[in-house]
């Protein structure tokens, strides 16, 4: 978290005031933009028409009330009811403008945002949490088109119409409208320390609510060792605590909305006060009539609520601003894995894998550490099969994430075909290098897509094939065969046939570089075989990268490169090393002194 | 079809019945939510009562300060102006202090509402059997308590606020026009006939296009943690351009939804406008009359017009509540579909105490399926003595996972039973059951937080050194130690810096020190190097001298450790015997065990 937390504060603009940020989302709402602003005339014009309504009360005191006549009453009331049918059309017509478009700015939003997320690379995924990634996608953008078509445009409004409000007043009465105006300064300067002290807090509940959510999303995906371990209680407090923070931050927030609103009541109500005394003192003394007075109070009745609302809308808003920050922390991520310039392709390729000088380190690494892998020079021949050996958290993974650009290379170069994996394309690239992990994701989808991931056009031979190879028959005995939805919702399949399945995918992409990492680990003894006969039949014709924890994988390459301190330190086939090299016969060997003579003795036994 | 549970959630065709049936499910719902906080709701009523009531008095002390206080000034009798100067004051002052007393308190039961309905939602789904997790999907329930929570959050926040203040305001000002004019009263009073036509169809035509929304958001949500989750293959096969169609349509679906809604809204919220203006329109047509036939006092007619006026005030407000209300129940009805669900793996209602476990374990007549007719473990009985090592032994699906889970309770049996120490899992207390026994699956999942917190899962009051002998145990600490920070190392997203083989060893070392009578080990070794499984194993001899273990894995080099080896196919057990018996034989496993052999070197 406190990567994230370092990262925020590298990525956060300069600009953070509350209008600089929001102006920021003009890219996406521009096409919004001129309704937005159509919607705010329509909803100013709604207003006045709101405030006309007691200036028609006022002639009527003055005049039919006074004089008695009935005729003038119709026409007064007349009027009223067609302004007020006409402030309800004014309404409608101002939802009809801007929510429409206010959703479409929203889903553009939502669109960037994936697509985005879907671009940056890999080692960005592996410092956010997912859960604030959604938070963002979801409650945030929900925020920020509530506040587009809502509030942002009451907000303007509201604050046309105190303004066009108080000058009526002051038409009205002088005396009293400068009474009623000088309220606005309190208000004015507490809106500042409000504007602090609110954005501060949102902030906080959003990220927290984002961490909230990634709890949750752990407790789903991990449900299967809390369930093991009976840590339902453990997660639930772990869970619980972060719920009490958020609920915690929350009511702070309340607190200052409460404060605000205080401010809002109270100072009007005041205001109104003085202006009834003064008011009626200076009706006293003939120095205003009645009618203008009634129309002073129904017009400033008028006002409160756009008062009140104010504090509301204020606060909308800079919930909308901090929303807006954190969409943008995603959006200016810098994605580090690009496509170059001028991409280099090759053409008919025939799968040259090679590394040179290679140094990785994660971006996070503490300095004193040294490279994971610390100048690794391999060179995979055409067609050759190679297995990458070496002991757990040597860098195995690591490496072979880098052939097809997951990671990039912090010196020296991966090269396919002779050119530097960075010189292609990141799509060429990958369509020329297929992976299978060792974790088998599958999407929820059909078996069908999972398999045809990398090639959708490829032919229902060629799905057969790759399924024949990884053993995957096992699909035909699904409820609807290949066209069985499984993944996310398809957790039933075993660990075996998820890697099975896996594994058919990378052959379906018929790539000209193939990288399994440790792809039979799940497999039984007897499946394995099965698979590594068909395995060979492909590895003839494909350039391959295996990771390999096992003699029986290790049995399918040409040769073996062995990893150690971040480097090959020897390459050769699988009898060579196991004759030369020590630490070779150390990492693949089964037999150590011990279980050599237990193995000897189970053979007496049985013999 | 029914829509008990979770069952039809993606329906929206529901019938009169079933509507009825879930709006009911998610009231009671609400009901046992807002229960316990009875006393402080009654307090913040009491509240917002006085303030609405100064509110409300606004209007008639203008009045009074124009009807009376005008002509007693012009008598010189500064009293009557002074004293409603002075009640407008105190009241704006006292209802600008409650209100802002009640905003807190208001925040404050809404927030323990919804932390009420987070930590239930949480710990349900924690107690939903696997069955569930996995036909749900993990995206549905992060929907359900992330977006759906927001919904109600969104009620909750200014809803509650708007709903009490707003409806005692409209009333109070009924009732104060009611005192004032009678006849105003009555004219406001018809208003509410087009008034509660306009809100019941609203009402009804939202319901459905609510739900919708909370189907497609869902969906969204659905898409994109599972996107997330697996950025690593989407990258690796080129699925982006797809799976951008694929969202994009999600979205598009949940906007199209939700603009629906809006437009609804839309026609509803200019709706009560128009009346409110119509009703203002009469009362001062009406009134007018009357004040010209001099029946009414110009000061009477103004105060009827004004409180007309403001009680059509908080009517956005309420319409905005009740499309909140609408949007919250749409997402309470699919939380409550899920808290309705009973876990199928159900918690004793009167748990067995088991203090200290010896880990004898027994098969009594079992059968087990997923689904009825399609037996995956066919009949069966297994007695394993306490401390006894069995190897698992079999192909690909031949049911060895399956039977473990049997025994960690993931799953019941379908028919049979099996014990522990002679009780049936199923009665057990289920803190003695996940105590004597622990699973370690090959999946190897890391929850964010350190390594140190990672392998207290284990066993969570441990101290440091135990986790540290723990880690010794099993072969961890060295990398462990390697690690940026050692044990305060943060493992970070799904663990993406520690590798499989490191993930499994952190694993490894959480059930050593969970330290249970019977411990199952599925494929727990399977990524890890050989000298790694080796020292493992080692640990394991230790470990298991006087535990019960089952052991499945494909690589025989396990067997070496096990008492008893059980062969399995197609859900049977067709070989059972000592290791070296069942080598020295020619069955099945004498077979496996060769073709192992030789793979090794």
């Amino acid at each position: 978290m406190d990567v994230r937390k370092q990262e925020m504060a590298e990525t956060a603009t300069p600009a953070t005031g509350t209008v600089a940020v929001l102006l920021r989302l003009r890219p996406f709402a521009r096409q919004a933009l001129p309704r937005i602003g159509v919607a705010m005339v329509v909803s100013l014009v709604a207003s006045l028409v709101a405030l006309a309504i007691p200036q028609v009360l006022q002639w009527m005191v003055d005049g039919p009330f006074a004089s008695g006549d009935a005729g003038q009453v119709w026409l007064g009331a007349g009027i009223v009811l067609g302004l007020g049918v006409f402030e309800a059309v004014l309404i409608g017509a101002r939802r009809a403008l801007v929510l429409t478009p206010g959703t479409h700015v929203e889903a553009r939003m939502r669109n960037g945002l994936y697509a985005q997320l879907e671009d940056l690379p890999v080692s960005f995924h592996d410092r956010w949490p997912s859960g604030q990634l959604l938070s963002r996608a979801v409650s945030d953008l929900n925020l920020i088109r509530r506040w587009l078509s809502f509030g942002l445009v009451l907000l303007v409004v509201n604050v046309l119409t105190l303004i066009g409000g108080v000058i009526i007043l002051i038409t009205l009465n002088w005396v009293l409208g400068l009474i009623f105006a000088a309220a606005a300064v309190p208000v004015i300067a507490y809106s500042f320390s409000f504007e602090r002290r609110y954005s501060d807090v949102a902030r906080r509940s959003q990220d927290q609510a984002g961490d909230l959510a990634t709890s949750v999303e752990e407790s789903v995906h991990g449900i299967r060792v809390l369930k093991a371990f009976g840590r339902g209680r453990y997660a639930l407090k772990r869970f619980e605590s972060q719920a009490e923070r958020l609920r915690g931050t929350e009511i702070e927030k309340a607190k200052a909305i409460a404060g605000i609103w205080l401010y809002l009541t109270l100072i009007p109500d005041i205001a109104f006060g003085v202006c009834l005394v003064v008011g009626v003192w200076l009706a006293s003394t003939g120095q205003t009539s009645v009618g203008a007075l009634v129309a002073f109070f129904a017009t400033g009745t008028v006002l409160l609520f756009p008062i009140w609302s104010l504090g509301y809308f204020l606060a909308m808003t800079l919930d909308a601003k901090t929303a807006t920050l954190r969409f943008f922390e995603v959006m200016d991520s810098e994605n580090t894995i690009t496509d170059p310039a001028h991409p280099v392709t090759v053409v008919d390729g025939r799968g040259r894998l090679s590394f040179e000088d290679v140094h990785f380190r994660y971006q996070d690494a503490p300095a004193a550490f040294p490279d994971l892998l610390d100048g690794v020079d391999l060179v995979v021949e055409p067609g050759e099969t190679m297995a990458l050996v070496g002991l757990t958290g040597s860098g195995k993974s690591t490496l072979t994430a880098l052939t097809s650009r997951l990671y990039d290379v912090t010196g020296g170069s991966v090269r396919v075909d002779g050119v530097d994996v960075r010189d292609f394309t990141r799509d060429d690239l990958r369509s020329r290098v297929a992976m299978a992990f060792e974790e088998a994701t599958l999407f929820s989808r059909s078996v069908r897509e999972n398999v045809l991931l990398g090639r959708p056009d490829a032919s229902e031979a060629d799905l057969r094939e790759a399924l024949d190879i990884a053993q995957a028959g096992f699909v035909d005995d699904l409820p609807e065969g290949l066209d069985t939805k499984v993944g996310e919702e398809g957790m039933s399949l075993s660990g075996g046939q998820r890697q099975r399945l896996a594994l058919a995918r990378a052959i379906a992409a018929k790539p000209s570089v193939l990288v399994l990492d440790d792809p039979l680990s799940a497999l039984d003894v007897d499946t394995e075989a099965l698979v590594e006969a068909a395995l060979r039949r492909v590895l003839a014709r494909t350039t391959a990268l295996i990771v390999a924890h096992r003699p029986s994988t290790v049995a399918l390459a040409d040769r073996v490169a062995l990893l150690q301190d971040g480097r090959v330190t020897a390459v050769g086939t699988h009898a060579e090393l196991l004759a030369t090299n020590e630490h070779y016969r150390f990492v693949i060997s089964s037999f150590d002194a011990d279980e050599r003579s237990a193995a000897l003795n189970a053979e007496e036994v049985s013999s | 079809m029914s829509v008990l549970g979770v069952e039809g959630e993606e329906r929206d065709d529901l019938n009169r019945a079933e509507s009825a049936q879930i709006r009911a499910r998610s009231l009671r719902l609400l009901g046992s939510l807002i229960r316990p906080m009875r006393a402080r709701l009654v307090l913040s009523i009491i509240v917002v009562v006085i303030s609405t009531i100064s509110q409300v008095a606004g209007p008639a002390i203008i009045a009074y300060g124009i009807d009376t206080g005008l002509p007693a000034l012009i008598g010189s009798d500064w009293m009557p102006v002074a004293f409603a100067g002075l009640a407008y004051l105190l009241a704006g002052v006292t209802g600008a202090l409650l209100i802002a007393w009640f905003t807190v308190l208001s925040a404050q039961i809404s927030q323990a509402i919804l932390f009420d309905l987070r930590r239930r939602v949480f710990l349900h789904t924690q107690r939903l059997s696997l069955e569930f997790h996995e036909s749900y999907t993990s995206g549905r329930i992060i929907s359900r308590q992330t977006s759906d929570l927001d919904a109600i959050r969104e009620l909750l926040d200014s809803g509650i606020n708007q709903l009490v203040q707003g409806v005692l305001y409209m009333l109070f000002t009924a009732v104060a026009l009611f005192l004032l004019d009678v006849e105003s009263g009555f004219i406001l009073l018809a208003s509410l006939v087009p008034l509660a036509a306009l809100t019941r169809w609203f009402q009804v035509r939202s319901q459905t296009m609510f739900r919708r929304t909370r189907v497609a958001s869902a969906r969204l949500i659905v898409t994109f943690v599972e996107t997330m989750t697996g950025i690593r293959a989407v990258k690796a096969f080129r699925t982006e351009k797809r799976n951008e169609a694929e969202f994009g349509g999600l979205v598009e679906e949940y906007r199209a939804t939700n603009a629906r809604v809006i437009k609804l809204f839309g026609i509803y919220d200019p709706g009560l406008v128009l009346i409110g203006n119509v009703a203002v329109a009469v009362v001062l047509l009406v009134g007018g009359f009357r004040v010209v036939d001099g029946g009414l006092e110009i000061g009477v007619l103004l105060a009827a017009v004004l409180y007309t006026r403001r009680f059509f005030d908080p009517m956005e407000d309420m319409a905005m509540f009740y499309n909140g209300y609408q949007s919250a129940t749409a997402a309470l009805e699919k939380i409550s579909g899920v808290l309705e669900e009973q876990p199928s793996v159900a918690d004793p209602e009167h748990p067995v105490d088991l203090w200290e476990s010896r880990g004898a374990v027994a098969f009594d007549g079992v059968e087990f399926g997923y689904v009825e007719g399609r037996p995956i473990l066919p009949h069966f009985d297994l007695d394993i003595p306490a401390g006894q090592t069995i190897a698992l032994v079999g192909s690909t699906g031949a049911g060895k996972s399956t039977l473990a889970k049997l025994v960690s309770r993931f799953y019941d049996p379908t028919v049979g039973r099996v014990t522990l120490d002679g009780i049936d899992l199923r009665q057990l207390h289920p803190k003695d059951l996940r105590r004597a026994i622990v699973m370690v699956t090959q999946e190897a999942y890391l929850f964010s937080g350190t390594v140190a917190d990672n392998i207290a899962i284990g066993k969570p009051d441990a101290t440091r050194e135990e986790i540290e002998a723990a880690a010794r145990a099993v072969g961890a600490d060295t990398f462990i130690r390697g690690l940026p920070n050692g044990y305060e190392t943060d493992v970070n997203k799904r663990g993406g810096r520690v590798s499989a083989g490191q993930r499994q060893l952190i694993s490894f070392a959480r059930a050593f020190l969970a330290d249970p009578a019977v411990l199952i080990l599925d494929e727990a070794t399977a990524s890890l190097d050989i000298p790694s499984e080796r020292l493992v194993q080692d640990a394991l001899q230790t470990l298991l001298a006087d535990r019960t273990a089952i052991i499945i894995a494909h690589r025989l080099s396990t067997v070496s450790i096990a008492d008893r080896v059980l062969v399995m196919e197609h859900g049977r057990i067709v070989e059972d015997g000592t290791p070296e018996d069942l080598i020295a034989g020619t069955g099945r496993f004498a077979q496996l065990h060769a073709s192992w052999r030789e793979s090794l070197v």
